[in-house]
């Protein structure tokens, strides 16, 4: 039988094929998408999966026998079909707690979606959900200060905080990127961001930007009465320089630095946030990559589960999608992600694709970001998916406006706030959507030009990873 | 695009939640205090002299009332802290228990600076 199979598939099932097993509660539960290559049975590929995430190796080792082996291994114990698609199915894989060192995303990521990835017997394999037990959350620190902090920092009550990302991303000398920074600031956004592409590039080094930067947030505010802040983006080509970046930020007295942690990677991440939780700096983090590793339906890793290690490793802001602007992103799986990310107990529900009950225990929170291709016709829905927890960040719906930033700025706040006050009073913003934004722009010129700018554009694809329900 | 059509945006100093939008009636000002209430936040009113707006803590009038269910009860009470310190800014918070943060935050009446 085993003749059939390709070489180094072996007989798994045999070990790690445990379908009597119950789980403990402090075993890292797993729920995978498997592909297996034609011909090979179900159980054998979730066994195979299962060992080559753990213990397992090809072939039987002599100095296995040296430990125990029962003890260590990862388990499969469940198989489902995925609803629609006979050619896949899901795993469940568990993992003892003994495997992995503490306070590690690192190292978890590293056995669960390591080698097995490029397991031949595979022909795609996604890693859909991860249950992390409470005796792992407990040695990660996770956000450095979370939702409730960041708001009796910043003086952000009662509604969503509104950002936008500085454009042109790239080009822009220090001082003319202030300058952008402040006009869109004074204009009403509560932060601005610097692009994920802006590092410390020949035409505007890091220190020139952080300065110039300080300016435009601190005369903003003394202009309006509000705190601001600008996420001051410290990815760096290595740790040592990410400190030096933070450490200035510091300095200059900036409330939030940011980092983007895929690209950055988790162990720079985690070092980071905990750099944040000692010195009292907020920290954005920005998800570069993500579509890479997470958009094939079949194969790779699902956000949700990035979305957890993030909350792990440690942010205070995620970007997750907005659901209705130009990037991709089902409704219903960004609100089971953004749960995630926010709750304190999350239970498992398959209509928003969360596959295992998840307990956060007293885990901060991490404001959900939108941002990317929304303008202010998207803001009741904005509000109403996201609700008051999240950033909603408009970039070319800040600095596309016809007067420029600071009035973009303008008609972004009055809409936000509109819906807001509309929602609070019992309005139902979505069919309402259209009464509620013209009533704000009778009092908002700035808005009024603003609908009339962008009242056409719409980005209705079709989602590529839908919820296999 | 001729810059004749352009309008100068003049930077307004503002008072965070709700800045942007125009005075509030009576009765939409009645309206978010019912949200607070219905969101079992318990609500509480602050003054502050308005060059001191920026401030963390503005002083508080009396107590937050706890357990007030009544939007006369707090109508009233804004009223009452606004007869008070005529000049000064009166803010609304509604205390959320459950996240130890404010639900929202809000000013009623602007004072004179």
């Amino acid at each position: 039988m085993s003749k059939k199979y390709d070489a180094g598939v072996k007989e798994y099932r045999d070990t790690y094929w445990t379908p009597d097993y119950v789980p403990l509660d402090t075993d890292i539960l797993a729920c995978f998408k498997c592909t297996g290559q034609e011909g090979v049975p179900r159980e054998e590929v979730a066994a195979a999966v299962a060992a080559e995430s753990s213990t397992g190796t090809w072939s039987t080792v002599w100095s296995e026998l040296l430990t125990d082996l029962e003890f260590y291994k990862g388990r499969s114990y469940r198989i489902e079909d995925v609803p629609g698609d006979p050619e896949s199915f899901y795993a469940f894989v568990a993992y003892p707690l003994d495997l992995f060192e503490e306070g590690s995303i690192t190292n978890v990521l590293t056995s669960l979606v390591g080698n097995v990835f490029g397991f031949k017997a595979l022909r795609h394999l996604r890693l859909e959900d991860i249950r992390f037990p409470l005796a792992f959350i407990k040695t990660c620190m996770g956000p450095p200060n979370g939702i409730a902090v960041e708001r009796d920092r910043m003086n952000k009550y009662g509604r969503p905080l509104l950002g936008c990302t500085i454009k042109p991303k790239l080009g822009l000398s220090g001082k003319n990127y202030g300058r952008v920074v402040y006009e869109c600031l004074r204009g009403g956004l509560d932060f601005t961001k610097d692009d994920e592409n802006i590092n410390s590039q020949p035409f505007q080094r890091w220190q020139d930007r952080f300065d110039f930067v300080a300016d435009a947030v601190k005369t903003a505010e003394q202009e309006t009465g509000e705190r601001k802040g600008h996420y001051l983006n410290c990815t760096a080509s290595t740790p040592e320089e990410m400190y030096a970046r933070a450490e200035h930020a510091k300095q200059l007295d900036m409330p939030i630095i940011m980092h983007d942690y895929l690209t950055g990677g988790f162990t720079a991440n985690t070092g980071l946030a905990k750099w944040c939780r000692r010195n009292g700096m907020l920290l954005h983090i920005h998800r570069a990559m993500h579509a890479v590793i997470d958009r094939h339906p079949k194969h790779g890793i699902h956000f949700r589960v990035l979305a957890k290690c993030l909350r792990l490793s440690g942010g205070d802001h995620l970007h997750t999608g907005t659901v209705v602007g130009k990037l991709e992103g089902d409704r219903q799986t960004t609100l089971g992600f953004i749960d995630q990310l926010r709750e304190s107990y999350v239970p498992e529900d398959r209509s928003r694709g969360n596959f295992f009950d998840q307990d956060w225990a007293s885990m901060p929170g991490v404001f959900a970001v939108a941002s990317g291709g929304i303008h202010v016709w998207h803001m009741p829905a904005l509000v109403t998916i996201f609700g008051d927890d999240s950033v909603l960040q408009f970039g070319g719906g800040t600095h596309g406006h016809p007067w420029g930033s600071a009035a973009g700025a303008a008609a972004n706040r009055v809409a936000l706030e509109a819906c807001v006050k509309a929602r609070n009073a019992g309005r139902e913003l979505e069919k309402e959507s259209r009464d509620i934004l013209t009533e704000a722009a009778k009092s908002s010129p700035e808005l009024a030009i603003a609908l009339d700018t962008w009242k056409e554009i719409k980005f209705e694809f079709d989602t590529v990873d839908k919820l296999d329900l | 695009m001729p810059f004749s059509s352009v309008v100068d945006y003049q930077t307004v100093a503002t008072l965070e939640t709700f800045g942007f939008l125009p005075a509030m009636t009576q009765e939409e000002i009645y309206e978010q205090i019912a949200y607070v209430i219905a969101q079992g936040w318990t609500p509480c009113i602050e003054h502050v002299q308005p060059s001191a707006s920026m401030r963390n803590y503005w002083s508080l009038w009396k107590l937050p009332f706890f357990g007030e269910n009544e939007l006369g009860a707090i109508v009233a009470e804004l009223e009452a802290c606004h007869r008070a310190y005529p000049d000064h800014h009166v803010r609304l918070t509604g205390y959320d228990a459950y996240t130890q943060t404010q639900g929202t935050c809000f000013v009623v009446f602007e004072g004179r600076s």
